[in-house]
Parts: structure tokens; C-alpha cells; sequence
């Protein structure tokens, strides 16, 4: 088995108290931090590590830190993501779920990297057990001097809050997020830089959890420790999988970055449940239907990139030989096209249109000017105003890039050809 | 009218909050819990506490899920039909057309999505993906999540809520 770090201290019952997560290195790095190093140190420590985001995007944490001014103005604020309300995706739920002094340890580090004085915690409404917990924790952390004013002595201030959601799928995009806490309508909003110009108008630096999860264990063990827990070269650290559908184990597995897909699946989820794999979304609801041929693929964002797919999120979702590709896409394209903000055009007309066409198609009353007139939407969709639209799209080019076959027999059967079986 | 302790209650907490609209969908949840669903008069209210608009509040309420600006039932149900619940329905041999845990529970309650029974029990509304995806298919009710589903435990599940006492239940989410 390869060293579990993030998910050290996961029990099948309850998260760890403060007190496990002490016990297993928790804080260390906080108490080493404040007392040795400068905020910027921290900064280059974790560039060093080469650590991406987690939420999808796989950006240097390091180089988006990087990107706040050394004068910018006070107060400065860190947003942690919990929000992941893509389908398929729900490793967050477990990380916080079995280990919340991590996550709340890994944000008081950003906090001093960017010498930050606030974190609101975004959460989604789904996940009200994990924000209760979450608060609880919190007020632990401030009794043991671990959070707040003066923090173990150091002189650094620092507090987080905790923001809950009323739910729509857009405020996990880092902009919208940021005009939900404020009260506002969540939309994207790229007028600027969010290290600039973030929360209430001051810098603000969004990070998923999971990434802010993996700095006590960066800061603790170093960065070339950290590199090295990955298998594959480029990569760093370790990643959560949540994988999902059709395997006998689903469930969110941590392991190595570059863990090949295939024994993700095969091994680690104890393979398929039943029939054969047929495809799978290799890192969510917003990456391209990845075809068998492509399932040794190293699961790290280079990789991925270089056969034209991401790692997104890391939510592997497994369909057998019995899906229906074509419906799949349809159910994916209308909880897409629902969860529009409506700001911009080619998304909030391109999408029920696309899901139109896939109705048409399965129905069988479409024919092959349709399958085409989808794929040009479908890349159309890269003119939208942020990058909902290209990702609602992205299952749907999987799915003419590698099972054109199954769209036209659609077409010809005139009829879906796995109804009725 | 909000009992005078909610009030004051949600007054202090939007007073202490630096940015009064921080609090906007804190407000929306407590006001809504206390009326069932986010009413008119609500509305108001919230939106007065908040220094906010009707109109402002409005576009928010009625663009989030969890907002229920119409009466719900005791118990809303989130069941989701998300990719991977959508997949997930071994044993379902009932659903040949749709294939749907959605279309089951709405056959079962007779509704249709957005709904609530005559009886004022159940409303199913519509979800997102859950993020309960490793307990395929799933469901939330009043936030609690069940899953994974068979028609069988889901009816199990229907008997119990039936049978539980009234008020045994909060409604905010």
C-alpha cells in the first residue's frame, strides 16, 4: 500500500479530534512556521513542492500566491473551497469529514503565506454535518491558541468563519464565490484579479481544501519529500480519487499522483460491478468521456493533458458496457444546462440546445447533420464568458471523439440500441 | 411577523457582521425556517434586517436551491439525479423507460418534481448532484442523506417519515 497522508487519520466511524491529529504530526508545522520562517519562505516552499490546485484547475498554488502583491492592501482574505458540487465528485466531503484540523491547519499556513488576516469557509448546503463539525473545531483550535489572536504566541492574527452556501453549481467557481459571500448573485466575474481585487474589494485567494490539506504535511516533511510521494516524474504528492458508477468499491481512495487509471479501477475499486467497462470521466462531470484504449494513462495533470484529457477534480466515474453513452451525456448536458448562471449567451442558449440535440438523437429522430451541428456547439461553447460551458461540454466531445460509433447507431437504428434489452 | 427574540437574534448578527450582506443567506435560512418556506412577509422582513432591497433579496432567493420561496412539505426531498445516481440503479427493473430514481419516487407520491402530496408530507424538489455519489443512488431529506437506494429502502424510508411525530423535524435544508 503507498503512504497515506492526507487520509492518515481516517476511521470508518468519526473524524479525528484535535488531539489524533496532534498525535500524528498535526500543528507541527504551524508552530515551525511561525516561529522560523518568513511568509515569504513559505511561498517558495511550496513552489518548491510543485503542489496544483486540487478543485480542478491543477494552477501552481505557489505561483497564484505569488501573484499578490508584496504592498497589497489589508485586510487580505483566504478562501477555502468546499463547495464541489460537481456530479461525481465528493472527496472534499471526506476529507473534512475524517481530518478537520488539517484543513484548518493548511489555512492558517495560507493565511501567513499571504499574510492574511480572515478565511470564510465557502460549503455547500449538502454538507451541513461536515460545516457543523467544521465550527466546533474551529472553536477548539481558537481555545488551544491554535487559531485567532496571537496564535501560539507568534503575534499573528488569524480567524476563520464559515460561509454556508444556499447551493447552485457556480459558486465553486472562485469569482462567483466570492459574489455569494458578498450577498450578491452569484456569477463569475473576471473584471479583474482576485489578488487584487477579491472580497469585498481586497486580495482574496481561493484554494480548494484539499490543496490547503497538503501544506502542514509540505511545510513538516519538505518539499522534495512531497514530490517524492508521486510516481510519476513531473508530479507531486498524493491526490484523493473519488471514484464512482459502475465499480464493486466506490469510494474516495488517496494515492500517489500518476497512479495509472487502470489500477484505480481495477484494483484499488475492485474493478467493475458487473459488465465491462465501456468509458469513464477520468476528473468529473466536466472532463472528456475517456475510451478504453486510453485507460493506462497516468493519472497526473501532465499526462492526462498530453492524450487531450484533464485531471480536474480526480472524480473518476466508471460506466459499463450497458450505459447508454448517449443518455449519459443528455442527463450531464441537462444538469449543465439547469446550473447555468444565465450571464453569458453561448452558455445559457448553447447548452439547452446541445441537450436538445442529444435528446433528439437518442429518441432516434435525429440524423447525422445533428451529430455534427452538436460537435460545432459543442466547441463553441470555448466562447463563453468563463469556463462553465467549455467543461459542460467537454463529456460530449469524449463522446464524438471516441464514440462517434455509438451516435450513429442511434441515427440509423432510429431508436437507442440499449432500450429494451 | 418574526417572533421578537428570532428578530433580535438575527439583528445582533447582522449588526456584528462587518459586511451586513455577508449574512444574506443566513438570514434567508433562520427566516425560512421559521415559516416553513421563505413566505412574502418573510421576505420582507429579512430584507429589512438585512438593509437590503425586496428586489435584491429576491434575485438571490429565487436563484438558490436550498431557497424555498414557495409552502414545502415536512419533508423535502433532494433526490438526485445526478450522472452517477442516474447509473446506479440496480434492481430498479421498474424503471425501464426513464431509469430514473427521481421518476420512481415521484410514482410513488404521485408529484410531479417541484410538487408536494395533497397530504402536505412530501416535496421533491429539484438537485444538483448531492456529492453522496459513493452511495449511489441517493437522496437528501431535510439535509440528511440516504443512499444507497433500492426501491425497497426507498419506500422503507417514505413509511418511516410518514410515521414520524410532528415538528420532529426542522425545514431549512
Amino acid at each position: 500500500m503507498s503512504e497515506k497522508v492526507l487520509l492518515q487519520n481516517r476511521r470508518p466511524d468519526r473524524p479525528a479530534t484535535l488531539e489524533e491529529y496532534r498525535a500524528s504530526g498535526g500543528y507541527q508545522a504551524l508552530a515551525k512556521v511561525l516561529g522560523e520562517m518568513q511568509p515569504h519562505e513559505l511561498t517558495q516552499a511550496v513552489l518548491d513542492s510543485g503542489l496544483k490546485g486540487r478543485g480542478g484547475a491543477g494552477f501552481p498554488t505557489g505561483r497564484k500566491w505569488s501573484f499578490l502583491r508584496a504592498d497589497a492592501p489589508h485586510p487580505r482574505y483566504i478562501i477555502p473551497n468546499t463547495d464541489e458540487m460537481e456530479p461525481g465528485t465528493f472527496k472534499d466531503r471526506i476529507l473534512v469529514g475524517c481530518d478537520p484540523h488539517q484543513i484548518i491547519e493548511g489555512t492558517i499556513l495560507a493565511g501567513y503565506a499571504n499574510q492574511a488576516q480572515r478565511a470564510i469557509i465557502f460549503i455547500r448546503p449538502s454538507y451541513e454535518p461536515e460545516a457543523e463539525l467544521f465550527e466546533r473545531e474551529f472553536s477548539r483550535a481558537r481555545d488551544e491558541g491554535l487559531l485567532g489572536e496571537n496564535i501560539l504566541g507568534s503575534g499573528f492574527d488569524f480567524d476563520i468563519a464559515l460561509h454556508r452556501s444556499a447551493g447552485r453549481y457556480i459558486c465553486g467557481e472562485a469569482s462567483a464565490q466570492v459574489r455569494a459571500i458578498q450577498g450578491e448573485r452569484p456569477r463569475p466575474d473576471k473584471e479583474g484579479h482576485m489578488t487584487d481585487s477579491g472580497l469585498w474589494g481586497r486580495p482574496t485567494i481561493v484554494n480548494n481544501v484539499e490543496t490547503l490539506a497538503c501544506l502542514p504535511h509540505i511545510l513538516r516533511n519538505g518539499p522534495d519529500w512531497f514530490k517524492g510521494l508521486a510516481v510519476s516524474k513531473g508530479g507531486a504528492g498524493t491526490k484523493l480519487f473519488g471514484v464512482s458508477g459502475m465499480v464493486a468499491k466506490p469510494d474516495c481512495y488517496e494515492l500517489p499522483i500518476g497512479t495509472p487509471l487502470r489500477e484505480i479501477i481495477f484494483e484499488h475499486a475492485g474493478g467493475m460491478k458487473g459488465g465491462a467497462f465501456k468509458a469513464c470521466l477520468p476528473g468529473g462531470a466536466s472532463t472528456k468521456l475517456l475510451a478504453p484504449k486510453d485507460l493506462d494513462v497516468a493519472m497526473d495533470f501532465e499526462a492526462l493533458a498530453a492524450i487531450g484529457h484533464r485531471l480536474g477534480t480526480g472524480a473518476i466515474i466508471v460506466f459499463d458496457e450497458g450505459a447508454c453513452l448517449v443518455s449519459a451525456c443528455l442527463n450531464l448536458v441537462t444538469f449543465f444546462a439547469r446550473e447555468s448562471c444565465g450571464w453569458c449567451t453561448p452558455c445559457r442558449e448553447g447548452l439547452p440546445y446541445m441537450r436538445h440535440l442529444l435528446l433528439k438523437i437518442e429518441l432516434g429522430e435525429a440524423d447525422e447533420g445533428c451529430i455534427d451541428r452538436l460537435g460545432e456547439l459543442a466547441k463553441a461553447m470555448d466562447h463563453s464568458y468563463c469556463g462553465f460551458a467549455p467543461g459542460a461540454a467537454a463529456p460530449v466531445i469524449g463522446l464524438l471523439e471516441n464514440f462517434r460509433d455509438e451516435l450513429l447507431e442511434h441515427v440509423a437504428q432510429g431508436c437507442c440500441p440499449f432500450k429494451g434489452n | 411577523m418574526l417572533p421578537a427574540k428570532l428578530k433580535k437574534e438575527l439583528q445582533r448578527d447582522v449588526r456584528a457582521s462587518e459586511h451586513p450582506r455577508e449574512k444574506a443567506v443566513d438570514v434567508m435560512y433562520a427566516v425560512q425556517r421559521h415559516y416553513g418556506y421563505l413566505s412574502d412577509e418573510g421576505l420582507a422582513e429579512a430584507a429589512s434586517l438585512l438593509g437590503m432591497s425586496e428586489l435584491e433579496l429576491e434575485e438571490l432567493a429565487t436563484f438558490y436551491d436550498y431557497i424555498y420561496r414557495r409552502p414545502v412539505g415536512r419533508f423535502v426531498l433532494h433526490v438526485c439525479d445526478g450522472v452517477v445516481c442516474w447509473m446506479c440503479h440496480e434492481g430498479w427493473a421498474c424503471l425501464a423507460e426513464e431509469e430514473s430514481i427521481v421518476t420512481y419516487l415521484c410514482a410513488r407520491l404521485g408529484v410531479e418534481v417541484g410538487q408536494t402530496t395533497p397530504d402536505g408530507m412530501f416535496t421533491v424538489l429539484p438537485s444538483a448532484c448531492i456529492g453522496y455519489c459513493e452511495y449511489a443512488p441517493a437522496m437528501l431529506v431535510n439535509g440528511k442523506p440516504y443512499g444507497p437506494l433500492t426501491p425497497q429502502s426507498l419506500d422503507k424510508v417514505l413509511d418511516e417519515l410518514r410515521n414520524q411525530p410532528p415538528g420532529h423535524l426542522v425545514l431549512d435544508r
